[in-house]
């Protein structure tokens, strides 16, 4: 099991490597979309590349909820 | 037919090809007598030695757009849409990146096959791993407007993005629909060409089913070789080739430097064979003959046409019988292909770029592997060496499989 600390890290990873952001800019309060600028097709790269990081099942309605990174971390955190 | 009143001029050049990763490379490189053909039984193309494929040569890019292409944007496109990419952004620069309102600037660059390569990778991943695997990028990954789609992006384009898709012909075509649009007064600017990579296992067996690749595996350099009598098939190539196309009026006012004018176009189709051009050359002849009615252009001022030739048995002489035919005994011909290979949806493209250097150069590079002319030809094809050739109008021939034939007129700035 990942801490919240390991989580974002991961997190900050998959997103760099999908859609190019630097780790650093990666932090729970930017969002995806206004923030990011990540698209909705790259938003569904992220979650596929995330279930297989943390083990987690990302629903489409639940993924449609995760407006920010620290969003994603605590929905990771309760469902892994 | 008359001369339509708005002019198309060309100010600005991009390619990315077997020989050269920009236009200026791949000029010299000609020039030189290089020859883009290799063998490609390596391990990026196992494919080849795992089906034992009678074809094992190609002529791929000379600088693989991972080598341009910041990584995150390269996984998002397919390889023909970053060579169009590429070419497109070359081509830009070249033309000193226009300011033009972006409702006033279209696109239009056709490919021939498309996003082969997503296709095949994606299928793999569903036919693996499953869905979960799957691109959420593959549809427009392998859409053949992607090209167009993407580097209308890329610009802002919002006077319309058009692919053309007519096999071999479609990046010529796309030259053709935009010199369309600007002599309609729909828009000022034109970011026109093709975008071909499709060097994949079940192009290339398909290619071999039908007889077309040449199979001189054992001297690649030498496979593509129009017009000589031992010639056996054409070499499958990849690349793009964009020309920055303007209304002469619109790149006066911003006081582009001109490279030379696209002065007409024709635009036939045989109905005669899916695949097989008419023998007689009747429809290739039409379009040569319509192009220079369009350019205002007389038969006997046209001194050069560089030619479709591709190096298969059938083609080849059936298109000296459509330029004799069209216009003459007098034009000297060449045929890039001997060393480019057949870039398909680029070809027209990349070729269109050679024939105006040709013109302003004031030179043609010379058609290699041409040992002993075929005597069906009965013109003159320049070989050996470049020629030094004095020109005022030139013509560019495309043939696409569907019977597709466009030819383009250029004449000197």
């Amino acid at each position: 099991m990942a801490d919240n600390t390991e989580i974002l890290a991961g997190l900050a990873e998959i997103v760099e490597e999908v859609a190019g952001i630097d780790t650093a800019e990666v932090s729970a309060d930017k969002s995806f979309v206004d923030d990011l600028d990540i698209d909705s097709l790259s938003m569904v790269e992220i979650a596929v590349q995330a279930e297989d990081k943390f083990g987690v099942k990302i629903p489409d309605d639940q993924l449609a909820e995760l407006k920010t990174v620290g969003d994603a971390v605590d929905y990771i955190a309760k469902n892994q | 037919m008359t001369t339509a009143d708005i002019e198309v001029v060309v100010t600005g050049l991009g390619a990315t090809t077997p020989l050269g990763g920009d236009v200026t490379s791949t000029w010299e490189a000609l020039l030189a007598g290089r020859s883009g053909v290799r063998r490609i039984d390596d391990d990026e193309h196992e494919w080849v030695t795992r089906h034992d494929l009678p074809v094992k040569i190609a002529s791929p890019l000379a600088v693989p757009p991972s080598e341009v292409i910041p990584r995150v944007q390269l996984r998002r496109l397919d390889r023909c849409e970053q060579v169009a990419l590429v070419a497109a952004k070359e081509a830009w620069a070249h033309a000193g990146s226009p300011e033009v309102e972006p409702e006033r600037l279209a696109v239009v660059i056709g490919t021939g096959i498309g996003g082969a390569v997503t296709l095949l990778d994606q299928d793999d991943l569903l036919e693996g791993p499953g869905l979960r695997k799957v691109s959420p990028l593959t549809v427009p990954m392998l859409m053949p407007n992607g090209p167009a789609a993407w580097v209308g992006l890329e610009l802002g384009a919002k006077g319309g993005v058009h692919a053309p898709v007519s096999a071999c012909a479609s990046g010529a075509e796309a030259m053709a629909w935009a010199m369309r649009l600007l002599q309609a007064g729909e828009v000022d600017v034109v970011v026109a060409g093709g975008a071909e990579a499709c060097i994949t296992g079940i192009t290339v067996a398909g290619f071999v089913q039908a007889r077309t690749l040449s199979q001189r595996n054992d001297d690649p350099e030498r496979a593509s070789r129009p017009f000589d009598t031992k010639r056996d098939g054409f070499v499958l190539g990849e690349g793009a080739g964009i020309m920055v196309l303007e209304r002469a009026e619109f790149a006066a006012a911003r006081g582009a430097t001109v490279h030379g004018k696209l002065a007409g176009y024709g635009i036939t189709s045989d109905a005669y064979h899916i695949t097989g051009p008419d023998p007689e050359g009747t429809g290739q002849a039409r379009a040569i003959t319509k192009s220079i009615e369009h350019a205002g252009v007389a038969a006997a001022d046209v001194t050069h046409v560089n030619c479709h030739a591709t190096s298969t048995v059938a083609g080849d002489v059936g298109e000296t019988r459509a330029v004799r035919k069209a216009l003459g005994d007098h034009p000297v011909l060449t045929a890039p292909k001997s060393a480019l290979g057949h870039l398909v949806g680029a070809a027209g493209a990349v070729e269109g770029i050679i024939t105006l250097l040709s013109i302003s150069e004031g030179i043609i590079p010379a058609t290699l592997n041409l040992d002993e002319l075929d005597p069906g030809v009965e013109l003159d094809v320049v070989a050996g060496e470049p020629r030094k050739v004095d020109i005022t109008a030139a013509v560019n021939d495309s043939f696409g499989f569907g019977g597709h034939n466009v030819a383009l007129t250029f004449v000197k700035a």
